[in-house]
């Protein structure tokens, strides 16, 4: 008993870990994962829409490519595709001096360009899955009112379509959140680099990395209770009838 | 069925757990980070080099035992060491206070100051807060470096933090960073000597206050382990009296005092 | 044909251990996987809590946190122990963590929370009639498991555990940050030696590649070999 009283004591008295100043870090590096992970969701979704069409045409030479895009975005670690986009744009001959280095010198745009190429990979696959599974009918039915190929994309198949993507969407939202993790090796200050920061500072594992677990698993529940949320409300026609 | 699985995961813990043993000196495993030329580096064909390896080396000779080195990245080297993936850590460790509490330290084995890296066209003769604002520094994270700009810097500048030396140096040359801050010797052999040259040292180097910098460099031990400790820096003595220390030192720093 | 600058073998080693690693890690995890189903449908509210709890917690961290956090930290509260039997006891031993055995329990571990809600799902989709059909037959317990649940449960499951395995291949990536010598890490050490990361690099991606294309057809095999018997399904 008494061990546990003095042991408490010391760490209570040795707690020079959370002070201000590092939590002041783990502030910063949530603002950086929110909008590491927020930009490339949204260019990633951006980016998707077409290449599902894209994706899902019967030309070899249109659907082809794109699925080799997703193949190898899918096929490959997440971490090789940022070293290859951090390190491979400063190869690129004359970079330093172009108008777009003051953008890519900074760690935040290789790693938004190498997440967004990534989730835009899996989102691609996840709408075009939601595409094939339109319901025959409907298109038959859209077909038998006389509309257009376009019309029909429009009006029909992606309404519906975006409807059924959304649970498993919601699944790659929680991957990426889960994926922006490894930002911290090219230097970037997220949550993890963060934890990494304080963690090499106090030599302090369990207080800095449960820390960032804890923050880590609100925001993935955050995510989760916001897409059943939507689900609820976008998916309603489609749940049984209760009396 | 629930039974054969629990049969299997006790098999896994035996196997854990047979790689236990008693502690034994003939063979020690010394943890290092690797690159850190010309501290501990590799040479093109793999060899394991640089002054903390010849010097490790010798003094485990001197000792009459043999010695493993097991490679470990910075941030997780004080750890590694903790949990016995090694015995000793001899990776330029600066001895301070914040470490002490941590370890156990033999005497220091050399001395080395750091130093402010920059391009030459950077512009600038000594670096402070004025002359740092806006700038995005480099560090290795967890060293003393890393320490003394975060408690000075990070208000005015950008701090980018590294798992090794090598990465920081590869952003340097790619004009990711404005500066950086390193061990002298670091800076020097990586850097001043690189073929890209154009790499010069801004202001004095730096080795004030103590609170940051420390004694000098010295080889790590679990805090328990004094005996082993003993045992080093008597070799370490030995070797510095009859020459060999002298020996290994002009083969990496040439005449140079190392301050 | 490519000389890679004398880090092919080192890259072939690496190679090696990320294989290794990732098949190591998915026994493990198929392992806790069952262990967890089994204790999610268990009748014991304190097995399905702690089922919960552990699947929960494990999916909703980043992997590499998790890595981090039992591969620096797990080291720590082993040594807390061994340093507390010897001080107190004078027993001196150690448990030595090396990076490899960490690296396959910590991916194990996280990958047999997913792998649970794979066997969890798959166990339940097989039929009961077919389970009471083996009992009326005599089959004892063991032999119902053997024959009839394992099995169907597995055809459930394939999909499940191929796209688990592909998503804990690419996870092996991360052990090169916590400074395991994978490929990753061989690549990513060469890149930087040698100021060309397209050579390195590229080549790991497209070993990965291989690997996933490869697994890809044994899990397709596997899965026909499943689906005799339920033809057009």
């Amino acid at each position: 008993m008494l061990d546990i009283s003095t042991w408490l004591n010391d760490l209570l008295a040795g707690n020079q870990i959370f002070t201000a100043n590092t939590l002041g870090y783990y502030w910063e590096g949530l603002v950086t994962t929110t909008q590491l992970v927020f930009l490339s969701l949204v260019a990633g979704l951006i980016l998707a829409v077409p290449l599902a069409i894209m994706r899902s045409s019967k030309h070899k030479w249109i659907s082809l490519p794109i699925y080799v895009y997703t193949y190898v975005f899918r096929g490959t670690p997440l971490l090789i595709q940022l070293y290859i986009i951090y390190y491979g744009v400063v190869f690129i001959d004359g970079i330093q001096e172009s108008f777009l280095w003051p953008v890519l010198r900074e760690a935040f745009y290789p790693a938004l360009i190498a997440f967004t190429l990534n989730t835009a990979a899996y989102t691609t696959e996840i709408f075009r899955g939601a595409i094939k599974a339109t319901a025959k009918g409907e298109i038959e039915a859209a077909r038998a009112y006389g509309m257009s190929q376009s019309l029909m994309m429009r009006r029909i198949i992606l309404p519906s379509a975006f409807r059924r993507a959304l649970p498993a969407y919601g699944n790659e939202v929680i991957f990426m959140l889960h994926a922006s993790a490894i930002a911290s090796v090219v230097t970037l200050m997220d949550l993890t680099g963060a934890a990494r920061f304080v963690y090499a500072r106090y030599y302090a594992p369990f207080e800095a990395f449960l820390f960032v677990a804890a923050i880590y698993l609100c925001l993935t529940f955050a995510i989760l209770y916001f897409f059943r949320y939507l689900e609820k409300k976008l998916l309603a026609h489609l749940r049984p009838q209760t009396s | 069925m629930k039974k054969m699985l629990s049969i299997s995961l006790l098999g896994l813990a035996v196997a854990a757990a047979s790689s236990a043993q008693a502690r034994d000196y003939d063979n020690i495993r010394i943890g290092v980070d690797v690159p850190y030329e010309p501290m501990e580096y590799r040479t093109a064909d793999g060899e394991l080099t640089g002054f903390d390896i010849d010097l490790g080396n010798a003094l485990c000779d001197r000792m009459g035992v043999t010695c493993e080195w097991v490679e470990q990245e910075w941030d997780g080297i004080i750890p590694g060491l903790m949990s016995r993936n090694y015995d000793a850590i001899m990776s330029s460790m600066t001895i301070n206070d914040e470490r002490r509490q941590q370890v156990l330290f033999s005497d220091p084995y050399i001395t080395m100051p750091s130093a402010w890296f920059a391009p030459s066209d950077l512009g600038i003769s000594e670096a402070n807060a004025e002359t740092l604002e806006g700038m995005t520094i480099g560090v290795q994270r967890g060293t003393l470096q890393d320490n003394y700009v975060t408690d000075n810097f990070s208000s005015v500048a950008d701090i980018s933090r590294y798992s090794t030396a090598d990465d920081m140096v590869l952003d340097m040359e790619a004009q990711r960073l404005d500066i950086v801050f390193l061990d002298f010797p670091i800076g020097q052999s990586t850097l001043l000597n690189s073929e890209e040259a154009g790499y010069v040292v801004v202001g004095e180097r730096i080795s004030e206050p103590k609170e940051y910098f420390g004694d000098g460099f010295g080889i790590a031990f679990r805090q328990r382990d004094e005996a082993l400790a003993e045992q080093f820096n008597q070799a370490l003595a030995d070797i510095q009296e009859d020459g060999t220390y002298d020996e290994i030192f002009a083969r990496y720093f040439g005449e140079e005092d190392a301050e | 044909m490519l000389d890679l600058q004398g880090y092919g073998p080192r890259l072939i080693e690496g190679a090696g251990v990320t294989v290794q690693l990732a098949v190591l890690s998915l026994i493990l995890a198929i392992i806790l996987g069952l262990l967890t189903a089994s204790a999610k449908m268990s009748r014991n509210w304190l097995l399905r809590r702690i089922a919960t709890v552990y699947t929960t917690l494990i999916r909703g961290v980043p992997d590499l946190v998790l890595m981090m956090l039992l591969f620096f930290g797990g080291q720590i509260g082993v040594n807390a122990i061994s340093d507390m039997l010897y001080y107190n006891y004078e027993i001196d031993i150690y448990i030595n963590f090396n990076a490899f055995a960490a690296g396959v329990l910590t991916i194990g571990f996280i990958f047999g929370a997913y792998m649970g809600e794979t066997f969890r799902g798959a166990f339940m989709a097989v039929d009961n009639g077919q389970i009471e059909a083996g009992k009326a037959y005599g089959m004892s317990d063991s032999l119902v498991f053997r024959r009839i649940r394992f099995p169907q449960m597995m055809r459930h499951a394939l999909p499940g555990l191929s796209n688990n395995w592909m998503v804990l291949l690419k996870t092996t990536a991360l052990v090169s940050v916590i400074g395991l010598t994978d490929m990753v890490r061989v690549a990513a050490e060469a890149s930087r030696a040698t100021h060309e990361p397209f050579t390195f690099l590229l080549p790991v991606a497209v070993v990965y590649l291989l690997i996933a294309s490869v697994s890809e057809w044994i899990f397709a095999r596997l899965q026909k070999h499943y689906d005799i018997g339920f033809g057009g399904q």
